[in-house]
């Protein structure tokens, strides 16, 4: 059955297209057999159902051979505690030496951030001319380069961790704590904002996950609270730290609250490389790390009251004492889960599940991973699968996965030119709200015609993926994808609608037939 | 009544006429339908916030002079082809754009409204140009899902007027939110279709009877399209082929667009954010406007006859400082000028509250002040244009009245 696959595209011509789907409709049932033979790794999952299809492609970034085999031999329960509590990650080594010969892998974010203040002083102490604008470019460019590794890190990430959900999870926090690249100097700060705040705790607690955003000097610049201090109060962290990050809109909060918060985070800023000169009673109570710092000096110590709790002033331990307060509010069990129902489950999740999802948060002082599990064990979830539409990302990121099943690409531009396409730039919202999560934000009609180009673009192979990088070398066409593989026949091809069916039955080409699969509502939905 | 307000009448009738025959027909049809004449607008955004005190120049404010000491822009000369365009006698237009928008001006189809902005005090592009397209009170909860275009299209949809709204950007921009289902489509490229019709037609018929089928056909269709009017532009003998490039190149295709298919637009023009040496008379930001006036006037020409049934307005999230600052630029301001353009406004004026340009008028000794709100204003041409009542307008922009500058 598959020699007959391969050698009817192989030779291919738009007649033996016909010749191909004779085959795998008329001998399709003897050919899934064969593929569901037991081999050497005693399958505990014979047979795939759809919903096991639908529901990993919930789970993961999408469907590839390993994680089809990984949910085969562990059965559903034992793949989601692997998923779950995932240990380190291996990567495909030619994945990992790309990540490890990255810059960002190899420095700190506050040495960057002391050499950026530097270098912009030494600039601006240039006379106008071309030495000076050639060194602000160069700066530029330097700033543009980080940023990309950030991005690219976490495209492969996506692509080839086996730790998919941890990935869909970096994912979404870093959207959840959205920081925006193009202001100030973030462009240095976003990819350790997300390997030293996000990445650690992203299947945690959601308490370490607040305080570690919160302590990250990314954050502080995005949200202007490097500029809140007492007497210039600057409440526009404290409004979105409750409004977007904990407790959501209506979430029992007031003005007079968003203001007390306001005067607990005075003095959470950035080390600025210059420690400031404090009096002797003062000294105990100034902390940085990692380029974050708090000035007791710039803290304002009145009393505060916030929910209707007192916060003595005393400095950086009033932030502990109210981001624990804020985080133990139902209202910010119920809003995270249902954010996270919204991006897992449904644009409008069943409020049953968001409840039990919020129990489990409650009980379990936030654990995120007691909080999916509850999620995924949910009936609830049956219900909705295959009516989830993929935001870009995970557009993206699955048929890059579905398509080259584990081939390791060298260039990941193209991934992100896509995203840029389809209005999902990493790092690029530049509203704190991050990226929508629901169907209308993604399926305007530019953003679907939009998508059937990136379809053909992976589909018929010329994609660059496996150029250089740096484009120093262009390989010559790598060829298209076989998507008519063993993966499509196991899991894919079964559970096909018939008008797919029909779409690609009437293909030309195997390109055409590739573009057409990834083109399909069953591609768009999980 | 003068011509002007006659035709406008006209438009209106005919507008309500037409578009209640529109209604009822399939999205996909309405898309290749031949709209009735009617008014059309649209909206260009300058991100970045543009120097709009070098392209409307107060020459009469020796202020300006001593404020602007290196990139300030010589007054008019008289007989000169080349200097800057006298408007009136305290304004004048950079010669980047006398050519083009000057000469527009001249046919009274250019009006420019100074001191005009938002009461978003932030500074902050990301800050104020959000604030620009949700276009709501500044003293309320900022809903990231409605911008005023949305209010705009789903008020013209709501009535008989009908509307066909496009946003000519590869996403959706803040200012549609909440509008059903407005298309998009970058320009910038727009090449050969990527799909016959054959494969269009197989891409479609798998979402027949999908609840996104109208998006995916209108989409195919749409850059299908696109790409065939273009073509038929090209080989079009009285216009040669197209030779133009970036911005006029874009313009010129969302002339075809809006001639043919579209009455609400929306395109963003990047690049103003001159920190650094923008220049005087010549320079980056003489550059980019120069563009920006060829792009506009291609539009203008593009449209034909419609241009009389077309008002577009230009504008920025704010104006930047009056003084230059230490490296030959200009940093985020307050008030700025918007730019009104259209085939049949009353045009070759200077519109809206003004003042003498001293340094007593700046607002925080740096900027223009806002003498006129910009949803005030915008919310007055929606109203004179579409014939809108009190609670239409309302819905586009609350808690503020519509004031008529009787430019359209």
């Amino acid at each position: 059955m598959a020699f007959c696959i391969r050698a009817a595209i192989a030779g291919l011509a738009a007649g033996l297209v016909l010749a191909v789907y004779g085959c795998t409709t008329s001998g399709g049932g003897s050919a899934r057999a064969d593929l569901r033979r037991p081999d050497a790794s005693a399958s505990v999952l014979p047979v795939l159902h759809r919903e096991d299809m639908l529901w990993l492609e919930r789970v993961s970034f999408g469907l590839d051979s390993a994680t089809v085999a990984d949910y085969r031999r562990l059965g559903r329960a034992r793949f989601l505690d692997a998923q779950l509590h995932p240990g380190d990650a291996s990567l495909p080594a030619p994945i990992a030496a790309q990540i490890d010969a990255m810059e960002i892998s190899h420095a700190q974010p506050e040495a960057w951030l002391a050499a950026v203040r530097a270098q912009y002083k030494a600039i601006n102490a240039l006379p106008d001319g071309p030495e000076r604008e050639q060194a602000r470019k160069l700066l530029n460019e330097h700033g543009n380069k980080l940023a990309y590794e950030a991005t690219r890190r976490e495209l492969l990430r996506a692509v080839y961790s086996p730790s998919q959900l941890q990935e869909q999870m970096v994912w979404f926090w870093l959207n959840h704590f959205s920081v925006y690249q193009h202001k100030a100097n973030l462009r240095w700060l976003v990819g350790d904002y997300m390997e030293t705040a996000i990445r650690p705790h992203a299947l945690g607690h959601f308490k370490d996950l607040v305080m570690a955003t919160l302590e990250h000097p990314a954050m502080l610049e995005y949200l202007d609270n490097n500029q809140n201090a007492a007497g210039h109060v600057n409440e526009n962290y404290a409004r979105e730290l409750m409004e977007l990050h904990t407790l959501g809109v209506g979430g029992g909060y007031t003005q007079q609250d968003v203001q007390q918060l306001a005067l607990v985070l005075t003095g959470v800023g950035i080390d600025t490389g210059n420690p400031p000169r404090l009096k002797p009673e003062m000294q105990a109570l100034y902390r940085h790390r990692g380029g974050f710092e708090f000035n007791p000096a710039r803290h304002d110590f009145s009393h505060k009251t916030l929910l209707g709790h007192a916060i003595d002033g005393q400095g950086f331990a009033e932030v502990d004492h109210a981001i624990a307060l804020i985080v133990s509010q139902p209202a910010c069990a119920r809003y995270i889960s249902r954010q996270l129902a919204i991006y897992f489950v449904a644009d409008d999740p069943p409020p049953a599940l968001v409840e039990r999802m919020a129990d489990t948060f409650m009980h379990t002082d936030g654990d995120i991973a007691a909080v999916l599990r509850t999620l995924f064990s949910a009936h609830g979830l049956d219900a909705s699968l295959g009516e989830k539409f993929k935001d870009p990302m995970r557009f993206v990121v699955s048929s890059v996965r579905f398509a080259y099943d584990g081939r390791p690409i060298s260039n990941a531009r193209p991934l992100l030119n896509w995203l840029n396409s389809l209005g999902e730039a990493p790092f690029g919202r530049q509203t704190p709200d991050g990226y929508p999560m629901t169907e209308s934000e993604w399926a305007s009609s530019g953003q679907m015609s939009r998508r059937f180009e990136i379809a053909r673009a992976i589909g018929s192979g010329n994609a660059r993926l496996f150029d250089a990088e740096d484009a120093s070398s262009a390989v010559p066409a790598a060829g298209f994808p076989q998507l008519s593989n063993r993966l499509y026949f196991e899991a894919v091809e079964p559970f096909l609608l018939a008008k797919t069916r029909e779409a690609l039955n009437r293909a030309n080409s195997p390109q055409e037939w590739n573009t057409f699969l990834l083109s399909s509502p069953d591609f768009s939905y999980e | 009544m003068n011509n002007r307000s006659l035709d406008r009448m006209n438009r209106r009738q005919l507008l309500q006429y037409g578009g209640a025959a529109l209604v009822g027909l399939s999205s996909s049809l309405r898309l290749y339908a031949s709209p009735v004449s009617g008014p059309r607008f649209l909206l260009v955004f300058l991100r970045g916030g543009y120097d709009s005190t070098n392209l409307l120049i107060p020459y009469s404010s020796p202020y300006y002079y001593e404020a602007r000491p290196h990139i300030a822009i010589p007054k008019p000369e008289p007989g000169s082809n080349t200097s800057a365009l006298a408007l009136n006698a305290d304004w004048a237009l950079a010669p980047a754009v006398r050519d083009t928008i000057g000469a527009m001006y001249l046919q009274r189809e250019v009006a420019f409204i100074p001191f005009v902005g938002t009461e978003d005090l932030s500074r902050s592009h990301f800050e104020t140009q959000d604030s620009v397209e949700l276009g709501q009170p500044l003293s309320g909860r900022r809903d990231y899902r409605s911008g005023f275009l949305g209010r705009l299209s789903a008020v013209l949809n709501g009535s008989t007027n009908g509307s066909a709204s496009i946003s000519f950007t590869d996403a959706l921009p803040l200012a549609f939110e909440g509008g059903a289902t407005v298309p998009n489509l970058s320009l910038k490229n727009v090449g050969n279709a990527p799909f016959d019709d054959r494969q269009s037609r197989i891409l479609s018929d798998m979402y027949s009877g999908h609840h996104l089928e109208p998006m995916v056909s209108n989409g195919l269709e749409l850059r299908h399209e696109v790409a065939q009017e273009m073509a038929d532009e090209m080989k079009a003998a009285n216009r040669g082929a197209i030779n133009t490039k970036g911005f006029e190149l874009e313009a010129e295709r969302m002339g075809i667009l809006m001639r043919d298919k579209y009455r609400i637009g929306f395109i963003d023009v990047g690049g103003w954010d001159t920190h650094v040496g923008e220049g005087a008379a010549q320079g980056a930001l003489p550059t980019n406007l120069a563009s920006l006036g060829r792009g506009l006037q291609t539009f203008s020409q593009t449209l034909g006859a419609e241009w009389k049934n077309t008002v577009v307005v230009v504008l920025s999230e704010f104006g930047r400082t009056f003084r230059e600052n230490g490296n030959r630029g200009t940093d985020h301001g307050h008030g700025t000028v918007y730019w009104v353009l259209g085939g049949s406004i009353n045009g070759g004026t200077i519109a809206g509250e003004q003042q003498a340009v001293t340094r007593q008028a700046l607002f925080q000794d740096r900027d223009y002040p806002v003498l006129n709100d910009y949803r005030a204003v915008l919310g007055g041409m929606f109203q004179s244009l579409w014939g809108l009542n009190g609670d239409q307008s309302a819905r586009i922009f609350a808690q503020k009245a519509p004031i008529d500058l009787k430019l359209v």
